[in-house]
C-alpha cells in the first residue's frame, strides 16, 4: 500500500502535562477522500484530530503530509503547508463580516483570491448574498458554513472539520455534507470527527472507530456501517 | 430672540466648543485603551504617562524648531513636534512590550497580573518624564490664539456675549476628526486592519488564519503610540502640559472607553464625548445660559452650577458606575463583562 | 537552610536595616521608618488580604487611608460648638435629604415595574431631591465655614474632653476601628457595584473611589478643614514637651547620660511603636488565623478556581465582598494610626495612584498570599522608600562627579533626583514580577 496522503502515526500525547488522552492512535487519509473518526463522547476523536494539526504535543508516533514529517511544525506552519481547520466553537470571527471572513482565510495568501472566494460564494449561494453582514448575526448553518468558506479560502489540501454539523438542524445537517462532498470532488481531502457516526459514515471513504484514544475499528465506511459490531456498539442497532 | 441666540452663544462659548475639544483629546485616549484592550487583552494602566510621554517629546521637538526659527506661522509649531513625538513613543512602546509585556503574554498570565504590571510600567514612565523635563508646567503653544476672539465675535454679530474659538481647540478637534477618519479607514480596508480586527475577535482562528500575532501587537502599539502622543500633546496645547495630569486623565479615559464598550473603537469616541458633555455641562455654573432664558422674576439665584469643579472627575466615576450597574459591556457592545 | 531560618534571616536583614540607618543617620529618622513600616505593614495585611487571599485588585487604598485619616479626625479634635450652632444640623439635614434621594431612587428601580414611567420617577426623584440636599447642604456649609475660618471653620469630632481635649488621648486609639468602619462601608459599596465583574473594572472603580473620597477630604472645608488642614490630633502618647519638664524623666535620661530633648522624643516614637506593634500583631493573628481556617482555605480555591468554586454553590461574589470590605477596613484603621501618628490630617498629601502603589509594591516583593511576606514587604519598601532619594542623590553625584560644577546635565541630573523614588519603585515591581513572581516569602 502506498504512503497516504496525511497520516498521524502512533500518536500518544496530551493537552499539556496532564494525562496522555491518545494512545498509539492512528489516523490517514488518502487524496481527494473522506475520511471520518468516529465514537463515543471521550474518546479522544477531536484530540486526534487537533494532535494532528499540532495543536497539542504528541510525545511518540508522527504526522507526515505528502511524505514530509510536519510532526514538529505549529499550527500556523501546518496552514502554510495546505492544511485546514475548521474548530467546533467560535470558527468564525463574529464581528467581521462574511466577506472578512473568508478575506482572513486567504490571509496568507499572496496572489489573487478573487477565484477562491468566487468558489466558495458558488459551493454557499447563501453567503453570497450575505456578504456584507457580520457573522454574528447568521443562523448556526449559515455560520458553519462561513467557517468551512473561510478554511477553504487557503486552498487547502486538507480540510480537517471538528464537529461541522454539531448543533444544526437535520436538513441543514444532510445539506452540509452534501457541501463537504462537492469538496472533496475537487480533489481536497476531507478528515471530520462526527457524532452523526451513521451519516458521516455513509459519506466516508475511510472511517475510524476511536474508544479510550485508540483505533478500535479501521475500516471503509461502507464496511464499518454493514460491520454488525460496530452497529451494535456504536451506531446504537 | 436675540436672548436666546445670546444663550446660545454662552452654551457654545463655555460648554459646546471646550466640550467638544475635552471630549476629541477624551476620544483619542480612550481609543489607544480601547484597542490594547481588544488585542492586547488588557486595561493599560500606563496609558496616561504614554501621552505624557508623547506630549513631553513633541514638547522638546518644539521648543527646538522654535529656536531654529521654524514656526508655522499661525498655527502652532507644536505640529511639527507631533510626529517625532509619534515616533519617539512608538519607540517607548515598543521597547516596553519586548522587555515587559511580551514575556506574560508568551506565558499566558491572568489579565490582572498585566495590569498590575502596566501600573509598574506607569511609574516607571512617569519617573522617566519628570526626570527628563521636570514636574512643573511647560507653555509650548504659540501661533495665532484664537480662530475668532469673543471681541470680534462680538463687533462681527452684534450680540452681547461674546463667542471664543480658540486656535488649539480647533486643531484638536481637525485633528481628532482626521486622527478617526484614518484609524478607521486603517481597520476597515486594509489588510492589516482587518487582521487585527479578527485578532481582536478571536485570537485562536486568527492564528489558524496564518495571522501573525507578534506583527499584530506591534502594529497595535505603533497606532496606540500614534494616538496617545497625539492626544497627550493636543492636551497639552489645549490645557497646559504638567506630567502629573496625565494620572488624572487615566479615570476620565477609562470611563469613556468602558462606558462606550471596552474593545469597541466607536463606542470609546462616543464614550469620550458622553464624559466630556456631561463633565463640562454639569460643572459649569449654568446661570449665565439660564438668565437668557427665563422671565426675570423666575431667574435663579444661584450659579446652578450642579458640582463644583473639583469634583469634576465625580462625573465620569458615576457615569461609570451607573453603566457598569446597567450594562456592564458599555453602550455600544464591547468584549466581555 | 528551612524555609522559616530563611524568612527568620530576611526580618533580620530588615531590622539591620533599620539599625543602621539609626547609626549611621539618626535615630529619629530610623523610629520613623520603624513607625510607618510598622504602619505599611498593616496596609499591605489589608492589599495582602484582597489580593493574596482572593485575587481582589484594589487599586484605591489610598481612598480607604484617607477614610481613616478622617475618623481620625471627626474622632479624636473637640467638637466645634459654634459650627453645629451656625449651620451644623442643616448640614446634616441636607445630608439625610441626600441620603433619602439615592434610597428612594434605589427603591423605586428595586420595586417599580420597568417601563417608561418607572424611568421618570427616577430622574424626577433625583433632581427634586438633589435640589432638597443642595439647599440644605450649601446654606449649612456656608455657615459652618464662615465661623471661625482660620482656625476651625469645621464641625469638629466627637471628643467631648472640652477644654482638656487633649488629654483624652485615648480618643485617638478609639478612632483607629472606626476608621475601618468607615473604609468598609465605602468598600462595600464599591464592592456591591463592581464585583462580579471582570478583574480591570473593580481596578478602574476602586480608582474612581479614591479620587473621590480624596476631592471630599480636601474640598469639604465643613467635614476637616480640606487643604487648610487639621493639626493638632489629641496623641495617645505623652508629649515631649511634657517629658522633657517631668523631673523624674530628665533625671532618668541624665542618669543614661543622655540629652532630654532628643530622649523625649526617642521615647515618644517607641511609645508609638509600642501602640502600633500590638495593633500589629492582632491583625496579624487574625490573617494567619483566617488563611487557616475553612473560610481563608475557601477563599484561595475561588482565587484559584473560580469556576470550578462557583460550580460546588460557593457564592463567589458574596465572599469576595466580604475579603473586599475587610481588607479596606483594615487599610482604613491603618490610616486612621497614620494621621494619629502625624497628629494632623493633611488632605493634600494622599497622591491617588502613588500611595496606592507602594502598598501594592509592599504587598508583591514580600510575598502575595503570604501575611508575613506582606509584613516584611511593609518594611523592606518603606525603607527603601525613604532611602532611595539619598542614594539616588549619592549616585548621581557619583556619576556627575566628572562634570563642571556648573555643567547643565549636571545640574539637571541632580534636579531631578527627587523624581527616582517613583521610577526605582515600578522598576522594583516589574522585576519582582517577572523574576520572582512569589515575591521573597512565598504562599506555602
Amino acid at each position: 500500500m502506498s504512503e497516504p496522503f496525511l497520516i498521524g502515526e502512533g500518536m500518544t500525547g496530551g493537552y499539556g502535562t496532564g494525562a496522555d488522552i491518545l494512545h498509539d492512535c492512528t489516523v490517514a487519509i488518502d487524496a481527494g477522500q473522506i475520511a471520518v473518526i468516529v465514537g463515543p463522547n471521550g474518546a479522544g476523536k477531536s484530540t486526534a484530530m487537533k494532535a494532528i494539526f499540532g495543536m497539542l504535543e504528541i510525545h511518540r508516533g508522527f504526522v507526515r503530509l505528502d511524505g514530509e514529517d510536519i510532526s514538529a511544525l505549529s499550527p500556523q506552519d501546518r496552514v502554510a503547508k495546505g492544511m485546514a481547520f475548521v474548530p467546533q466553537t467560535a470558527n468564525v470571527f463574529t464581528s467581521l463580516t462574511v466577506e472578512e471572513n473568508l478575506e482572513m482565510g486567504a490571509f496568507l495568501r499572496r496572489d489573487d483570491i478573487a477565484v477562491t472566494m468566487r468558489q466558495v460564494y458558488e459551493l454557499f449561494p447563501i453567503l453570497s448574498e450575505k456578504r456584507k453582514q457580520a457573522a454574528g448575526e447568521l443562523s448556526g448553518g449559515q455560520r458553519q458554513q462561513v467557517a468551512v468558506g473561510r478554511a477553504l479560502m487557503t486552498k487547502p489540501k486538507v480540510l480537517m472539520l471538528d464537529e461541522p454539523t454539531a448543533g444544526v438542524s437535520p436538513i441543514v445537517m444532510d445539506e452540509l455534507f452534501d457541501r463537504i462532498i462537492e469538496v472533496a470532488k475537487t480533489g481536497i481531502s476531507i478528515l471530520m470527527v462526527e457524532q452523526n457516526a451513521r451519516q458521516a459514515l455513509s459519506i466516508a471513504d475511510k472511517g475510524y472507530v476511536l474508544v479510550q484514544g485508540t483505533n478500535r475499528f479501521t475500516d471503509t465506511g461502507a464496511a464499518l456501517l454493514a460491520d454488525p459490531e460496530v452497529r451494535k456498539s456504536f451506531l446504537g442497532g | 430672540m436675540i436672548d436666546i441666540l445670546n444663550a446660545m452663544v454662552v452654551l457654545s462659548n463655555y460648554v459646546l466648543i471646550p466640550a467638544i475639544a475635552y471630549g476629541s483629546q477624551l476620544a483619542l485616549g480612550a481609543l489607544g485603551v480601547t484597542l490594547i484592550y481588544g488585542i492586547l487583552r488588557f486595561s493599560n494602566f500606563a496609558h496616561g504617562d504614554t501621552m505624557a510621554f508623547g506630549a513631553m517629546v513633541t514638547i522638546l521637538f518644539t521648543w527646538l524648531f522654535q529656536s531654529w526659527g521654524i514656526t508655522l506661522g499661525f498655527l502652532p509649531t507644536a505640529l511639527l513636534g507631533i510626529p517625532f513625538g509619534i515616533i519617539a513613543t512608538a519607540a517607548l512602546l515598543l521597547a516596553t512590550d519586548k522587555l515587559v509585556y511580551q514575556f506574560y503574554r508568551r506565558q499566558k498570565a491572568d489579565p490582572v497580573i498585566l495590569v498590575i504590571v502596566s501600573m509598574g510600567v506607569m511609574f516607571v514612565m512617569n519617573g522617566l518624564v519628570r526626570f527628563i523635563i521636570g514636574p512643573n508646567d511647560q507653555r509650548f503653544s504659540d501661533g495665532e490664539r484664537f480662530i475668532i476672539s469673543a471681541r470680534e465675535f462680538k463687533t462681527l454679530t452684534g450680540l452681547k456675549e461674546g463667542l471664543a474659538f480658540k486656535t488649539t481647540q480647533g486643531i484638536t478637534i481637525v485633528t481628532a476628526i482626521i486622527l478617526v477618519l484614518v484609524l478607521f479607514w486603517f481597520l476597515n480596508r486594509t489588510r492589516t486592519g482587518k487582521s487585527m480586527r479578527a485578532f481582536s475577535d478571536n485570537e485562536d482562528l486568527a492564528l489558524l488564519s496564518g495571522i501573525n500575532p507578534d506583527k499584530v501587537v506591534m502594529v497595535t502599539w505603533i497606532i496606540v503610540a500614534g494616538l496617545a502622543a497625539t492626544a497627550g500633546a493636543l492636551y497639552g496645547l489645549d490645557k497646559s502640559f504638567k506630567p502629573f495630569i496625565f494620572l488624572q486623565l487615566l479615570l476620565p479615559i477609562f470611563a469613556s472607553a468602558i462606558v462606550g464598550g471596552l474593545g469597541n473603537p466607536i463606542g470609546a469616541i462616543a464614550g469620550g464625548f458622553v464624559i466630556a458633555f456631561s463633565e463640562v455641562l454639569i460643572t459649569y455654573p449654568l446661570k449665565k445660559v439660564l438668565k437668557y432664558l427665563m422671565p426675570e422674576q423666575l431667574e435663579p439665584s444661584g450659579l446652578v452650577q450642579l458640582l463644583s469643579t473639583d469634583y469634576k472627575f465625580a462625573v465620569s466615576f458615576t457615569i461609570l458606575i451607573i453603566v457598569l450597574l446597567f450594562r456592564p459591556t458599555g453602550l455600544f457592545k464591547g468584549k466581555s463583562v | 537552610m528551612t524555609t522559616s531560618m530563611k524568612n527568620i534571616g530576611l526580618f533580620f536583614v530588615v531590622a539591620c536595616l533599620i539599625a543602621g540607618t539609626g547609626f549611621i543617620q539618626s535615630w529619629n529618622t530610623a523610629l520613623f521608618i520603624l513607625n510607618m513600616g510598622l504602619i505599611s505593614a498593616i496596609m499591605s495585611l489589608g492589599v495582602n488580604l484582597q489580593w493574596g487571599f482572593a485575587g481582589l485588585f484594589n487599586v484605591g487604598v489610598v481612598g480607604f487611608v484617607a477614610l481613616g485619616g478622617l475618623a481620625a479626625v471627626l474622632v479624636s479634635m473637640p467638637p466645634t460648638t459654634d459650627a453645629w450652632a451656625a449651620g451644623g444640623f442643616q448640614v446634616i439635614v441636607g445630608l439625610i435629604f441626600g441620603a433619602a434621594t439615592v434610597i428612594a431612587a434605589i427603591f423605586i428601580q428595586a420595586r417599580m415595574v420597568a417601563g417608561k414611567i418607572k424611568v421618570f420617577t427616577t430622574i424626577s426623584v433625583l433632581i427634586v431631591g438633589f435640589f432638597i440636599f443642595r439647599y440644605f447642604f450649601d446654606g449649612g456649609v456656608e455657615a459652618v465655614e464662615a465661623v471661625n475660618p482660620a482656625g476651625t471653620g469645621y464641625l469638629g469630632g466627637l471628643n467631648f474632653g472640652g477644654e482638656n481635649y487633649k488629654s483624652w488621648g485615648f480618643m485617638a486609639v478609639v478612632s483607629w476601628p472606626v476608621g475601618g468602619v468607615l473604609a468598609a462601608g465605602a468598600a462595600w459599596l464599591i464592592g456591591k457595584t463592581a464585583l462580579g465583574l471582570r478583574s480591570d473594572y473593580l481596578a478602574i472603580a476602586t480608582l474612581g473611589i479614591s479620587e473621590i473620597i480624596i476631592a471630599v477630604v480636601k474640598f469639604e472645608d465643613w467635614l476637616a478643614r480640606g487643604v487648610k488642614n487639621v493639626s493638632g490630633l489629641p496623641r495617645p502618647v505623652p508629649y515631649e514637651i511634657d517629658l522633657q519638664e517631668s523631673p523624674s524623666f530628665s533625671e532618668w535620661v541624665y542618669s543614661i547620660g543622655g540629652d532630654p530633648v532628643t530622649a523625649s522624643s526617642i521615647v515618644v516614637k517607641l511609645s508609638y511603636a509600642g501602640l502600633f506593634t500590638a495593633v500589629l500583631i492582632i491583625i496579624l493573628t487574625l490573617a494567619q488565623l483566617a488563611l487557616s481556617s475553612p473560610w481563608g482555605r475557601m477563599m484561595r480555591a475561588i482565587r484559584d478556581n473560580e469556576y470550578a468554586a462557583a460550580a460546588m454553590g460557593k457564592n463567589v461574589t458574596a465572599r469576595h465582598l466580604q475579603v473586599f470590605v475587610l481588607g479596606s477596613a483594615i487599610c482604613g484603621v491603618a490610616g486612621a494610626m497614620m494621621t494619629t501618628l502625624d497628629s494632623q490630617l493633611t488632605p493634600g498629601s494622599y497622591q491617588p495612584l502613588r500611595f496606592t502603589f507602594l502598598i501594592w509594591v509592599m504587598v508583591i516583593v514580600g510575598g502575595s498570599g503570604n501575611n508575613f511576606g506582606a509584613v516584611l514587604g511593609g518594611f523592606l519598601i518603606f525603607f527603601l522608600w525613604v532611602q532611595v532619594e539619598p542614594i539616588g542623590a549619592m549616585l548621581m553625584q557619583a556619576v556627575t562627579a566628572g562634570m563642571a560644577e556648573e555643567n547643565a546635565i549636571r545640574l539637571h541630573l541632580l534636579g531631578s533626583v527627587a523624581h527616582m523614588r517613583l521610577l526605582t519603585m515600578g522598576l522594583i515591581l516589574i522585576l519582582v514580577l517577572r523574576f520572582s513572581p512569589r515575591g521573597l516569602i512565598p504562599e506555602k
